[in-house]
């Protein structure tokens, strides 16, 4: 039998060259779907031969001989006729060739034989709905052991490969709806782990990156009302597992006096570079971004960002972004918010809110805010969501002032309020979250008092918010709070006659204290400032960036009274800056030698608000402890 | 159609102490994990439901976890089809090999060409795969189409059900509730439902379960109608 039957595949296979224009063939399609079902029953009754026989078709890897091929296609249209002869007793070989097959082996043709008996199968049996799924979720990538993604030929593949694997999962929902349910948690769980030491670096690289794109697709496509949600959660959730397995000590480990800060300050050079000519070249070679670059995690995040980020914007292109953006808020306020040393994953989001301010950008202030004021919650998120609304404020160019105002307004009531209900002393550990609120004002008006003050009737609402009455409370919130944004604050304030603070602060060059290290807690949230420059390299520059407020490009209210005005002082600082860190370069910078030490940190001073702090600028010195990481906090943890 | 039946419940819901800060939406969630699931409980699938909270105490179990138990009285829709029942169906594929279609939006099922009687015969019309009937020319199955069919088993886990339509009263809807009447007048197709009927009556009997009968319902001989009116 099995030999008549590969006699009468070739028949059929010689017969279908010839294009089929003869009237009086001998075989039809139909004739062969019977012969494969009679070599599928026969199997119960004892004759295994035409099994084994087609068996073994489907295990041919010789895919260059064209006969091979017309002989496996022909298996598999043939295979898709029978699908109900097919039994997971009987015929398990047979089952776990063709679930073991994978498309990016196989030519255009075969590949669509095989994909309609995979859909032919899933809708024929439940029980082969769950292996379906699981053997297209393995044709998101290419095989474990292949290289191909990175020569064109593979990229070709890709292109041929992937529209049909997710048209196939639309089939199967279609046929099948609840296997919508059964697909979340199988792409979910078939998602590549990263951190497998015996794994080539590179092949992984690769296969999370079409992974991802895989998800995306998902996302986009006519079954995302079924598993969208659960990709974009699970998307948010592979770059936060990349997230904070980058540490900032593998930042910092060439350096450690050189920290965020220093990257801000380069950061900003660069896109001066960028704005004018191209010299990349002349970039000091030390910098931290070059040695997060080298980092193999951060890298991967960085494309990983990059994918998701043009999803956004495709999102947003078919305006569609407010759909996705309430499944991503949902998810940021699931994990990434409570999560300590996250330190890209929430720019997915500010870039959402940039690609939307008026609905998407409002929506995120607005549930910041509510969760910070919402009892119900635990301090510790209370005060992570009151940092990243105050970073958000600070950092989103994309804000009116209005706006911004409004949100202060509603933070400000709320630590009134609180003050009015409390008659105690200072105690940073039992008030923290209204000193991280307080900090979070300061911060905020730190980057906006110029703007707001520019307008009038921002500028009134600004006078009339009792901030002062909230800042002289006896809970001592100027001293508690982060020296470095009091200062700042209280400079701008005093320039913008919004108030004046005759007591003298000790702190006045302090990077931080130890009262605000106290309220910060365990997880340092006093200096937990969210949308700081992002690090990631291609993903700053390409998306993040233009939507962004860099400290020195903000006007604060004693600008004016100066002669010099802070872009000179920030000139004169990059000088410093460079010539200190670089000087061994033998790199030749311009700077001011008028300027000293002392006035070279109150420069720092001023500029920084988060980083400065945690920067380790001073590292060795006698003020600034050398274990701070910025925005996070202790390694000890 | 069959297999659908209501039935009242007394439930207790037991809450995990992080969601006691919002015990109805925890319920609520408790309860829609039910939803599109076979659940051995209810030998069946719960499509719907409604429920009121029977007392405001709930008891608190003890461990490291003091979960409360909430008791509830709850409404549920349930569907469950068993072997020998009637359902209904959206076609939504059709080869030479099968029928494909959809009960109720979310249960699949095929009819495999073994359990398609002789008189349907497949059809490729325009490159569209029909069946049509050797003797009434105006029944007709196609994508888009509702059958009604027999269920001859049901896979549970993922409510995958294979139907068949060797009896005489299955077929397109559309055509059954038209001309099914006239041709049921055959005493062939009377002992069919006959035997159907009394199959109806052991399931309203049986069970708190009722027979869901809605507008498409095959019409129905007097006597059976007596039937079900006891």
């Amino acid at each position: 039998m099995g030999v008549e039957l590969t006699h009468q595949y070739t028949e059929y296979i010689a017969m279908e060259d010839q294009e089929e224009v003869e009237e009086d063939v001998s075989i039809t399609d139909w004739d062969l779907v019977y012969h494969v079902r009679d070599a599928l029953l026969s199997v119960k009754t004892g004759d295994r031969s035409s099994y084994h026989q087609l068996v073994g078709v489907l295990h041919h890897r010789d895919r260059s001989a064209p006969d091979k091929v017309a002989l496996l296609l022909t298996s598999l249209k043939a295979l898709s006729g029978a699908v109900s002869y097919i039994n997971d007793v009987d015929h398990v070989s047979l089952l776990q060739s063709i679930f073991g097959m994978s498309m990016w082996n196989c030519v255009p043709d075969v590949m669509d034989a095989l994909l309609e008996l995979i859909i032919c199968l899933a809708a024929s049996n439940g029980k082969y709905v769950d292996l379906c799924l699981d053997m297209l979720v393995n044709n998101f990538m290419p095989p474990m052991e292949s290289d191909m993604l990175r020569h064109p030929r593979g990229q070709a593949k890709r292109d041929q490969v992937l529209p049909r694997v997710h048209t196939g999962l639309e089939v199967i929902v279609d046929l099948v709806p609840l296997a919508a349910l059964k697909l979340s948690t199988t792409v979910v769980q078939k998602r590549p782990m990263f951190f497998r030491k015996d794994f080539n670096m590179d092949r992984l690289k690769c296969r999370m990156e079409i992974y991802l794109k895989n998800m995306l697709m998902l996302e986009g496509s006519a079954i995302r009302e079924f598993v969208g949600n659960s990709m974009l959660v699970e998307v948010v959730n592979m770059m936060l597992e990349l997230d904070v397995a980058i540490g900032w000590d593998e930042l910092l480990r060439d350096d450690p006096s050189k920290g965020i800060f220093i990257m801000e300050l380069e950061d900003e050079e660069e896109e001066a570079d960028d704005d004018g000519q191209a010299n990349d070249g002349e970039l000091p070679s030390t910098l931290t971004l070059r040695n997060l670059g080298k980092n193999v995690t951060a890298d991967l995040l960085d494309s990983l960002m990059i994918q998701f980020l043009e999803h956004l914007e495709a999102c947003a292109e078919k305006k569609r972004l407010s759909e996705v953006f309430e499944t991503l808020l949902s998810s940021f306020m699931a994990t990434i918010l409570n999560t300590y040393k996250s330190k890209f994953s929430q720019f997915t989001i500010f870039y959402a809110c940039a690609l939307d301010p008026e609905n998407c950008g409002v929506k995120f202030a607005q549930t910041l805010v509510d969760l910070f004021i919402s009892t119900c919650n635990p301090p510790v998120t209370r005060m992570s969501a009151v940092a990243y609304l105050s970073s958000y404020l600070a950092r989103g160019k994309f804000l009116s002032a209005a706006f911004v105002m409004n949100m202060l307004k509603r933070l400000v009531d709320w630590c009134l309020r609180y003050c009015e209900e409390q008659d105690s002393d200072m105690n940073p550990k039992a008030h923290k979250v209204f000193y991280s609120a307080c900090q979070g004002i300061m911060y905020v008006l730190c980057f906006h008092m110029k703007s707001i003050m520019n307008v009038p009737t921002l500028k009134s609402q600004l006078l009339l918010m009792p901030i002062e009455p909230i800042l002289k409370h006896k809970l001592g919130p100027l001293e508690v709070c982060l020296p470095s944004i009091v200062n700042e604050f209280l400079k701008q304030a005093k320039a913008a006659h919004l108030f004046t603070i005759s007591k003298a602060f000790i702190f006045e060059d302090l990077l931080e204290s130890d009262l605000s290290r106290d309220f910060g807690g365990l997880e340092r949230l006093d200096m937990f400032f969210p949308f700081d420059p992002c690090l990631l390299k291609k993903c700053d520059r390409g998306f993040i960036r233009p939507h962004f407020i860099y400290w020195n490009h903000v006007k604060t209210t004693y600008d004016d009274d100066e002669e010099d005005s802070s872009d000179e002082d920030i000139a004169d600082d990059f000088g410093v800056l460079n010539e200190e860190n670089f000087m061994e370069e033998g790199m030749a910078r311009s700077f001011d030698q008028d300027i000293d030490l002392d006035e070279f940190d109150y420069v720092m001073n001023k500029m920084s608000i988060t980083p400065k702090n945690t920067s380790g600028f001073h590292f060795g010195g006698q003020r600034m402890p050398s274990k701070i990481r910025p925005s996070t906090s202790p390694e000890s943890l | 159609m069959e297999g659908l039946s209501k039935s009242d419940a007394n439930l207790i819901v037991y809450v995990h102490p992080s969601q006691s800060k919002n015990v109805d939406k925890a319920i609520l969630r408790e309860l829609s994990s039910l939803l599109f699931k076979y659940s051995q409980a209810f030998d069946g699938v719960v499509l719907a439901y409604s429920v009121d909270p029977q007392d405001k105490c709930a008891r608190i179990l003890s461990g490291v976890h003091p979960y409360f138990g909430v008791r509830l009285r709850a409404n549920l829709l349930i569907f469950s089809p068993k072997p020998n029942m009637l359902l209904e169906g959206k076609v939504v594929k059709i080869t030479r090999e099968s029928i494909h279609c959809i009960v109720l939006g979310f249960s699949s099922a095929i009819i495999t060409d073994e359990n398609i009687r002789n008189e349907l015969k497949y059809k490729a019309k325009h490159g569209e795969g029909v069946y049509v009937s050797r003797y009434h020319k105006r029944h007709v199955i196609k994508v888009g189409a509702v059958i009604r069919f027999e269920v001859k088993s049901l896979d549970e886990e993922i409510l995958h059900i294979s139907g068949s339509l060797i009896p005489a009263n299955t077929g397109s809807v559309h055509w059954l509730d038209k001309y099914f009447v006239d041709a049921a007048t055959d005493s062939n197709k009377e002992t069919k439902t006959e035997e159907e009927m009394e199959m109806q009556e052991q399931i309203t009997v049986g069970g708190e379960m009722l027979s869901f009968v809605n507008d498409h319902e095959i019409k129905k001989s007097k006597k059976r109608r007596r039937a079900e009116d006891q």
